[in-house]
């Protein structure tokens, strides 16, 4: 039986439907993360498990019962809030010992928690200290540990990584993936960023409008997108407009374009005569000097109109004869050297058979 | 760690009005009054002449504290005050905190007309509202006794009440009631443990703005009151205006100003060490 049900749950708000028919399961002990573009529900979706807010329609279950008449007070579920929402009249040791007071614990065990929750989150030595001494990357910790702390079946996080800086976002999601492996607690986590889902995530939710599009594992979201929205956000995508000219089980005929035939790895609703679109990844595609040698089906000629340095890799963006633009990944693996191609220097841009994936309108 | 020497020069520059206001306005005064307190009643009022009388060795005298401290009943008087102070700001406090929170919880569009509706009574004269009081309570017999000084106390101050609470309320953040059910808290717990110690700012200021001035008032005690509600204010305008006794009414006002100082002095002692971080 999965932890968490959610089953056929609708949310109105006027006009608008925030949640539309939406039904998931997540398992005890997953890290499950919810993304979409700003508006897209998440936070909606995620107060009804919280239950700060209640499905017009559809029911959510826990452990198999049915929450629907569950206050928020007694659902075995915390938050963690974007904005921390940590007490600023209490010291870090009192906000994490505020939900086992809740619960009525022995003040023996409840000092013994505290104790124990800070050291899960490296803050042994700032018990004492008020949240408006904190930094932002302290504050999250101490939301953790509160959250944390009565240990409940299910933590929620509501883009908690969301204000703080690159460097240190980085850092929480390493210590987010030991903390959830080390507790054991079924995370629900929130963002729009997908580099973070990718990272964190055991499965994805990838939602738009209220709705559900693809739910899967990073690596299958980010190599089998359901469809053109899901390979669109997540990750960057060539999207080259294409036509069916012949399905097999081994491969697809592509004819894109006015680039011709084209060799794809096989699509399973696919039928000559269907449009829709390539997707392939940057990094799929390779680059080389237009006189080089190589081996692969798909290749064409082209110009370098472009590039972004990123340190790591550089994209290029090659404009091909009939003037399609392709983006490709190359890494910077030449010490010292950030670029292997200057702007409109003659290349040839090429990728394997079976890489991308054809996507039906 | 030095400041700046321009952050110095600003921070006199805001500070400087105000503290020149207090020093006009309030500190000269004060020291007025001490002196006079220390001087001799004029024959037909005010103060007599400074020079020395003959047979005397100068024209000050402590014999107005002497008589404070000789009677018993000043310091009844004094402590009665502050019971009706006390149970003013008490009544206020229970009266006003709901409806700020409520104000506080509306929303945002319907807050100023509410607001408006509570300064609405400062619209009309403050005689006769306290008139038509003896008018409510004339016929329910409840007229010139103590809860009739009272209940005219509280609805003269209740605004100055209910503005500071809603003003501290109205800026809490409502996630933290959020966050606090969701680890457990039901509504009482949550009010308990989080609205009400983040609204200790709006309560001590709300206390003081009604506190102090009932402390002074008279016209209330004077108009609803019975034999016994004579409070300080009524001692010192009776000084004045009546016996035209100044050295003994500035006397008594300069107590009235201490106690006030010495109870105003230990609210922000006791206000501190409950918001540590404020
Ligand atoms: N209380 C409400 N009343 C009216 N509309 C609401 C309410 N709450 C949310 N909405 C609407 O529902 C939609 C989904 O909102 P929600 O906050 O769930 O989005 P989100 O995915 O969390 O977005 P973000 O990434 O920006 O936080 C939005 O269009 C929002 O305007
Ligand atoms: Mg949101």
């Amino acid at each position: 039986m999965p932890l968490l049900e959610i089953r056929n749950v609708t949310r109105r708000f006027g006009t608008l439907t925030a949640i539309d028919r939406v039904t998931l399961s997540i398992e005890a002990g997953e890290f499950f993360t919810l993304l979409g573009p700003s508006g897209c529900g998440k936070t909606t979706l995620l107060r009804m498990i919280a239950g700060f807010d209640a499905p017009d329609a559809g029911s959510i279950f826990l452990d198999g019962r049915d929450l629907a008449d569950k206050p928020p007070e007694q659902r075995p579920v915390h938050t963690v809030f974007q904005s921390y929402a940590l007490f600023p009249h209490m010291s870090v040791a009192r906000n994490v010992a505020f939900p086992l007071q809740m619960a009525k614990k022995p003040p023996e065990e409840i000092a013994a928690k505290v104790k124990q929750a800070l050291a899960e989150v490296h803050l042994e030595d700032k018990g004492a200290s008020y949240p408006h001494e904190l930094s932002g990357g302290q504050k999250q910790r101490v939301a953790l540990a509160r959250a944390l702390v009565t240990r409940p079946r299910m933590l929620l996080l509501d883009e908690p990584l969301g204000a703080l800086d690159a460097k240190l976002r980085e850092q929480m999601e390493i210590e987010l993936i030991s903390l959830q492996r080390d507790v054991g607690i079924t995370f629900v986590f929130v963002t729009h960023a997908q580099p973070e889902a990718l990272a964190l995530s055991h499965r994805i939710a990838v939602m738009r409008d209220g709705r559900v599009e693809q739910m899967d594992t990073p690596s299958r979201l980010y190599g089998f997108p359901a469809n053109r929205f899901v390979a669109d956000f997540i990750g960057n995508c060539n999207m080259l407009p294409a036509t069916v000219s012949e399905a097999t089980p081994h491969g697809l005929r592509l004819a894109v374009g006015a680039l011709g035939e084209v060799a794809a790895p096989p699509a399973e609703r696919a039928r000559a005569g269907q449009a829709g679109v390539l997707a392939l990844r940057p990094e799929q595609v390779h680059i080389v000097a237009a006189n080089a040698a190589h081996e692969l089906k798909n290749h064409f000629a082209g110009r370098v109109r472009d590039f972004l340095y990123i340190g790591d890799v550089t994209t290029y963006v090659v404009e091909l004869e009939n003037g399609t633009r392709i983006e490709a990944l190359l890494a910077n693996s030449a010490p010292g050297r950030a670029r292997f191609f200057e702007v409109d220097e003659p290349v040839k841009v090429a990728w394997r058979h079976d890489a991308g994936i054809f996507l039906l309108d | 760690m030095a400041v700046p020497r321009a952050e110095r020069v600003t921070k006199w520059l805001i500070a400087g009005p105000p503290l020149a206001f207090l020093l006009a306005f309030f500190l000269l005064p004060s020291l007025i009054m001490a002196l006079a307190s220390l001087r001799y009643p004029g024959e037909f009022g005010g103060l007599a002449p400074l020079a020395a009388r003959p047979g005397e060795e100068s024209g000050l005298t402590l014999e107005n504290y002497a008589l404070f401290f000789g009677d018993w009943v000043y310091a009844q008087i004094f402590a009665k005050s502050l019971v009706i102070a006390a149970l003013t700001t008490f009544a206020c406090l229970v009266l006003a905190y709901p409806l700020a929170l409520l104000i506080a919880r509306s929303p945002k569009k319907r807050r100023d007309f509410m607001v408006l509706l509570v300064i609405l009574p400062f619209a009309s004269n403050f005689l006769v509202r306290v008139y038509a009081w003896m008018i409510i309570l004339g016929p329910m017999d409840l007229l010139f006794t103590r809860f009739a000084v009272i209940v005219g106390m509280v609805y003269v101050h209740l605004p100055f009440m209910i503005l500071p609470l809603y003003t501290n309320l109205e800026k809490h953040d409502p996630t933290l009631l959020d966050a606090a059910q969701d680890l457990g808290a039901n509504a009482w717990h949550t009010f308990w443990r989080v609205t009400f110690p983040l609204s200790l700012p709006g309560v001590f200021s709300g206390s003081a703005l009604v506190f102090i001035p009932v402390l002074g008032m008279f016209a209330i005690p004077e108009l609803l009151g019975g034999k016994d509600d004579w409070m300080v204010g009524n001692m010192i305008k009776e000084a004045f205006l009546g016996t035209r006794d100044w050295p003994f009414g500035s006397m008594l006002s300069l107590m009235l100003t201490l106690a006030v100082l010495a109870i105003a002095g230990a609210a922000a002692l006791f206000a501190r060490r409950g918001a540590p971080n404020e």
